[in-house]
């Protein structure tokens, strides 16, 4: 069957089993290889994605569902040579150890700056709740946040 | 090859269901997907239920709300008409897991799973909702309390879905409490929680519901702790009371996440923070 959405901005047209997973199709097949799968069950958030906007996650989704729809992943918000300013301050915060929750944390955060803007250390801890890091850095993760958070609100990054 | 249907309306779901009667329905999948899984089953067909936009809508009907089935929990959580009249069912579906398990995981999908720990369900209990059922056939209406039939099991009969749940207004309830006590604060599921709505009459208890989860096979109501506060005051000595009718009244089982004992103290504990209140 012939799976048709768009990915990080890009129409994709796969022929595929509707059934496999869309974290399976994003790594294998499309070779989004930011989308990692953690446990595979919806508790690590490692494979967060957006959908339509929203945050997914895509060891819950089957291909079928993508039909139609427009999937985001961190590969989507920038890469090395024009980043997104999560990824800067992820970067200039150290708020990455192994990396391997990285992108999903970048998207979750993304989807709570899409919300509120201007959040506070709590707000931030729940709207990254549903991410785990087992590097246990999640300080600087919130301080990386918290300094996109100013900047997307036009604040001047501090050098 | 796994066959995904996904109907867009009413009538072509009845279509679907009758194709494939056998076929698991996929709400929001964070309990279908998983339990599959661990079971290594890949069924050959799914009825996904996500494009039936008309069981997404949340609106007010009559001298209540419907929320349709398909709404997700971040939906339910941050929906006006619910901030309002349900406050206590928002705060419910606030705890469900992460944000992105509250983006995925809906309403009807939390009541068909039938967990005795699902989150919304004291909430759904206190406020006294029926759960609408649709079929080919047409629509009935069920109290809660009998649609949730045990552990996983739920009162649905073949080729029926839940449409909607209607849950009555409750703003007149002052009190409207939820808590939950899990492992961990997200994406644990509860040990233990507690749904209170309370009507206050110059400061005494006019009318009070408790609902515990995660503590019998189902939720449960516990009349004798609420007939216990009816016309006393919220203070700490009458929540104690009333606590340990509750843990008289749980009939909770020890499982990787807690003993019962521990079960049954918490269940009583939660009611001692509406003191607070």
């Amino acid at each position: 069957m012939t799976i048709r959405f768009t990915l990080n901005g890009r129409p994709v047209a796969l022929d595929t089993d509707p059934g496999r997973r869309a974290v399976d199709i994003l790594r294998e097949d499309l070779g989004a290889l930011s989308v990692k799968e953690g446990c595979g069950t919806g508790e690590c958030g490692a494979c967060s994605v957006l959908l339509d906007g929203e945050l997914k996650l895509s060891c819950l989704l089957l291909a079928a569902q993508l039909e139609g729809r427009e999937v985001v992943t961190c590969e989507g918000l920038g890469d090395q040579d024009a980043p997104h300013a999560l990824q800067v301050a992820f970067a200039e915060h150290g708020a990455v150890q192994c990396g391997f929750c990285t992108p999903g944390m970048v998207l979750a955060a993304e989807s709570l700056l899409r919300e509120n803007p201007d959040p506070d250390r709590e707000d931030v801890r729940r709207g990254l709740s549903g991410n785990l890091c087992r590097c246990t850095g999640y300080v600087k993760i919130v301080d990386a946040v918290q300094a996109a958070a100013r900047e997307r609100r036009g604040g001047r990054r501090k050098k | 090859m796994t066959r995904v249907l996904l109907p867009a309306t009413l009538p072509e779901l009845w279509e679907a269901l009758a194709a494939c009667p056998e076929a698991p329905l996929l709400a929001g999948g964070t309990d279908l997907l998983v339990r599959l899984r661990a079971r290594r089953q890949r069924p050959e067909a799914l009825v996904g239920l996500e494009r039936l936009a008309e069981l997404r809508t949340i609106r007010r009907q009559g001298r209540g709300l419907r929320i349709g089935a398909l709404a997700t929990h971040a939906m339910i959580a941050r929906h006006p008409l619910v901030l309002r009249h349900a406050p206590v069912l928002a705060r419910a579906v606030s705890e469900v897991g992460g944000p992105a398990i509250r983006n995925m995981g809906t309403l009807g999908g939390n009541l068909c799973t039938a967990s005795p720990a699902g989150d919304s369900l004291p909430a759904l209990a206190v406020l006294e909702a029926r759960v609408e059922l649709l079929s080919a056939g047409g629509t009935r209406l069920l109290p809660l309390s009998e649609f949730l039939l045990g552990p996983g099991r739920a009162a649905l009969a073949p080729g029926e879905i839940v449409g909607a749940v209607r849950v009555p207004l409750s703003a007149d309830f002052q009190v409207q409490h939820f808590e939950k006590a899990g492992r961990r604060a997200a994406l644990a599921i509860a040990v233990v929680s507690l749904a209170v709505l309370a009507r206050l009459e110059k400061g005494m208890v006019a009318e009070a519901r408790l609902a515990v989860g995660s503590a019998a096979p189902t939720v449960l109501r516990c009349p004798e702790a609420e007939e216990f506060l009816r016309g006393r005051r919220l203070t700490l000595s009458a929540l104690e009371r009333a606590a340990r009718a509750v843990r008289a009244a749980v009939r909770p089982i020890d499982d990787a996440r807690a003993s019962a004992g521990y079960r049954r103290q918490v269940a009583g504990n939660l009611l001692l923070r509406l003191a607070d209140l």
